[in-house]
């Protein structure tokens, strides 16, 4: 294998693939159907629990 | 439609999935092609496998921790190769498992330390650092004079490192401890047989005590061979083959 | 109380268990009686004497079950146990840190020719590895085991296999520090662990990630909080990281010496990449995922943007394993994985403050806590210690800065001010949050005392990152000064002399640190004891929960 191969490899398909995850990540977060499912996340922590007396 | 979604949050297998894959990604670009790229290690004349004794005072210099102050890596910048000498190639660490380029430098470069000291030098630096470097924070290893070096398992170190493609040859592994005791002994019978072995090599004593095979033997016999191998008249640092 | 007991979860657990500890037990007396190495014998005898312990519990547990014992909701045991071994650890490993900072600035006083053992070599490993994998690793254990039956609102799955995991852990942490001092060591940078020790590490981590798991497996919510994800993502790539960087051949299965699998500059890479990435999965992914849960409790407002934690979260996760090789500037390392190294390490800066500002703006509108509250306090502070880090880690990766950073102690302020002031603050806050929480009191013994702790070590955090930034500076400066004949202006030695000052302002700078997390060992012992003042404990709380436990 050399150099100009692999980078060459990495520059074209390398780079179409991480930007095509990054926008899956974006797209997956910003997807309007999931805002109540995010909304009602964040309140994970804030959920008083039975057994916990604190908070 | 995108199913995918509530798919993917709510099974955590398919998160743990998602996770490995984007985490391996980069691994697998930036370190497998140093396996598979030919450039990657120049091609010198005079890098070759360590003694047995300069196995074990490689051993040493591991055991004690020597990479936490001190590196083996003299970078291509104008001060580091009028300080140290000519910068480290990737060649010379070939053999080296594991690599000892280090990431701090508390104390001064070694790699090419080799040579630069007398072997009386570096005993009473190594037994007392600051009296001969008044100013050193380095700690004494005064201890290593007083420790048998451990030679029964010299074949077992040099097969292993064998199995990891180390170009040892077979006379070198079987008599491995005869070499290990030879080299600190010029006037012993097994010197010319190791001098055979290893042609580069001259068997001497380095702590000043032949009547005994010590650590401080070891370590300093390590010392005085890091960096004096590669041959720079042969090496054209500037040729197409060698630009990486 | 719930009585969702699960005979199945255990069921076979204890007998697979015991299994585990007789084949460990046979397997170190065989690795005992073979061995020509000493250090080897102790491992092989320390690590026996742990099976055979934790074998005498197992039993015991099984013949005389304790009769008061209800199946409480959650298993808070297990991270009672957490927050008092992080708390241990983190002092002893600050303790070894003043110490070897103090060799470097009174070698004559901290080194002793009789005991090569206490030698910088040998206690620089100890230092990083209390600190990083037995403080960090026990509070990162505790706080998951915490956050994902909260979040998950079910009990700790796998029985006691968890209790498994801790000890697994505490074992690994006894054989790795006991080892750097008989001078076992794989001699590369915190992955100095030996190879039996490795692989027994590997099995604890499987069973951690299994446990872990099995608990999200059993939740009662359905989506899973952003906070589980960084755990998942420490504990899985810290297993492939572990897992590849230490492939080697040990030189006899009766000997503590291995030889990496690979070699040179193939070795520097895989271990950078592997040193670069306990980095971001172990102390930044896992102690971010302490953030996501405790900055919102403590705030009582939910997390500033769950879509930005989203974002960030596989941003950061993708970037950060390929920042490994700009350990490696200007080495031999080939040019292209450098620069490649140097690209993506700039480009983390950006998820890195997403972090941040996610930790921070969740304050938004109740920026008057800070004042009242010191422990919330302390986990935003640790935030924007960790905004700083990431900031000045980027421009110490780009070549130019490398040049004269790299090898200096620059490198060192930098790293501690990721590890104290980050790492060591957000873990401070966890710990004072939990302690209440788990031993059901209804506060702190005193808020006074953490108010001293915070400020405190942060004057100890700033005399050392200060002391280190002018010191690392003045060095790379110092090895590279001409004169005007052309001559290298400054002998090796006249540069470590130089240190001298700095060194002892860093090593007061590490004694405050260390007092400070005295104080706060002080208070939460208090705390569990239920010491708080009468006239603020609820009346009628502390006694009856105790009982209940």
């Amino acid at each position: 294998m050399t150099y100009e191969a692999a980078s060459h490899f990495a520059q074209t398909w390398g780079l179409a693939f991480a930007v095509a995850l990054f926008l899956a990540a974006v797209l997956y977060a910003l997807w309007p159907n999931n805002r109540a499912t995010f909304e009602n996340a964040a309140r994970a922590p804030l959920n008083k629990d039975e057994d916990d007396d604190h908070a | 439609m995108w199913n995918f979604h509530k798919w993917f949050e709510r099974h955590s297998l398919i998160l743990v999935v998602g996770i490995l894959l984007v985490v391996s990604i980069g691994g697998l670009v930036q370190i497998t092609p140093l396996f598979f790229i030919e450039s990657t290690i120049e091609e010198v004349k005079g890098v070759r496998p360590y003694t047995p004794l300069e196995l074990k005072g490689r051993q040493i210099y591991v055991r004690e921790g020597c990479y936490t102050c001190h590196s083996q890596m003299i970078r291509p910048l104008r001060d580091e190769v009028e300080r140290y000498g000519h910068y480290s190639l990737a060649a010379e660490s070939m053999y080296d498992h594991p690599f000892q380029w280090g990431s701090k430098r508390t104390g001064p470069d070694l790699a090419r330390v080799g040579g630069r000291y007398s072997d009386e030098w570096h005993r009473a630096h190594l037994v007392d650092p600051r009296s001969t470097v008044p100013e050193s924070v380095m700690p004494p290893y005064a201890f290593l004079e007083a420790k048998d070096l451990r030679t029964d398992d010299i074949g077992n170190h040099l097969r292993t490192n064998a199995m990891l493609k180390v170009p040892y040859a077979k006379d070198q592994i079987e008599n491995a401890e005869a070499d290990l005791r030879a080299q600190a002994d010029p006037n012993s019978d097994g010197a010319g047989a190791f001098e055979e072995r290893y042609p580069t090599v001259k068997a001497r004593d380095y702590d000043g005590n032949t009547a005994r095979l010590t650590e401080m033997d070891a370590l300093i016999a390590y010392l005085q061979m890091l960096g004096a191998g590669v041959d720079f008249s042969t090496y054209q640092a500037d040729a197409p083959e060698n630009q990486r | 109380m719930n009585s969702r007991q699960n005979a199945s979860d255990v069921g076979y657990s204890p007998l697979a268990i015991g299994l585990v500890l007789v084949i460990g037990i046979a397997l170190t007396i065989w690795g005992a009686a073979r061995t020509h190495d000493g250090p080897f014998a102790i491992q092989m005898y320390t690590a026996m004497g742990a099976f055979a312990l934790g074998l005498f519990a197992l039993v015991r547990a099984y013949i005389t079950p304790n009769p008061n014992a209800v199946e409480s909701r959650y298993e808070d045991g297990i991270v009672k146990a957490g927050v008092i071994a992080s708390t241990f650890w983190g002092i002893a490993g600050l303790l070894v840190g003043v110490i070897i900072a103090l060799q470097l600035s009174f070698p004559n006083l901290f080194y002793f020719q009789d005991f090569g053992w206490t030698n910088f070599g040998r206690m620089r490993p100890l230092h990083t590895s209390a600190v990083i994998f037995a403080f960090g690793g026990n509070v990162l254990i505790a706080t998951s085991f915490y956050v994902v039956q909260r979040t998950c609102r079910a009990r700790l799955a796998g029985g006691p296999w968890a209790w498994f995991v801790f000890w697994g852990y505490q074992l690994f942490i006894l054989l790795a520090g006991t080892g750097y001092l008989l001078g076992i060591t794989e001699g590369r940078e915190y992955a100095e662990p030996p190879w039996y020790v490795d692989l027994w590490l590997t099995l604890v981590w499987v069973v951690y990630l299994l446990v872990f798991l099995g608990t999200i497996w059993k939740r009662q919510e359905k989506h899973i909080y952003v906070a589980n994800w960084f755990y998942l993502a420490f504990i899985v790539t810290i297993a492939m990281l572990h897992i590849v960087n230490n492939l080697a051949l040990p030189v006899s299965f009766a000997d503590t010496f291995s030889y990496s699998a690979f070699s040179g500059v193939q070795d520097a890479l895989t271990q950078w990449w592997y040193g670069h990435n306990a980095v971001g999965f172990f102390l930044t992914a896992g102690f971010l995922a302490i953030m996501y849960y405790f900055v919102p409790k403590q705030a009582d407002r939910p997390v500033y943007s769950y879509r930005l934690s989203i974002i960030h979260f596989w941003a950061l996760i993708f970037l950060y394993i390929w920042a490994g090789p700009h350990h490696l500037h200007y080495t031999a390392l080939p040019m292209w994985a450098q620069t490649l190294g140097a690209t993506f390490s700039i480009m983390l800066w950006m998820p890195s403050w997403g972090g941040m500002i996610n930790g921070l703006m969740t304050l938004s509108g109740a920026w008057d806590k800070l004042r009242t509250d010191p422990v919330l306090r302390m986990l935003v502070v640790s935030v924007a210690f960790y905004g700083m880090s990431t900031f000045e880690g980027p421009v110490m990766s780009i070549r130019a800065v490398n040049s004269l950073s790299h090898y200096t102690d620059w490198t060192i302020g930098h790293v501690h001010s990721g590890a104290l002031g980050w790492v060591g603050f957000v873990s401070f806050g966890a710990l004072y949050c939990l302690t209440p929480w788990l031993w059901r009191r209804e506060r702190l013994y005193s808020t006074a005392l953490v108010e001293w702790h915070f400020w405190i070590a942060t004057l100890g955090i700033v005399l050392y990152i200060t002391s280190m930034w002018v010191a690392g500076v003045m060095q790379g400066l110092m090895w590279r000064a001409y004169n005007e004949l052309g001559f290298l202006q400054y002998s090796f030695v006249e540069t470590v002399e130089a240190m001298h000052p700095y060194y002892i302002i860093r090593a007061v700078g590490g004694l405050l640190y260390l007092i400070g997390a005295l104080l706060m060992a002080y208070n939460l012992w208090r705390t569990a004891r239920g010491d708080a003042p009468e006239a603020v404990t609820r009346p009628n709380a502390a006694p009856a929960a105790v009982a209940a436990e």
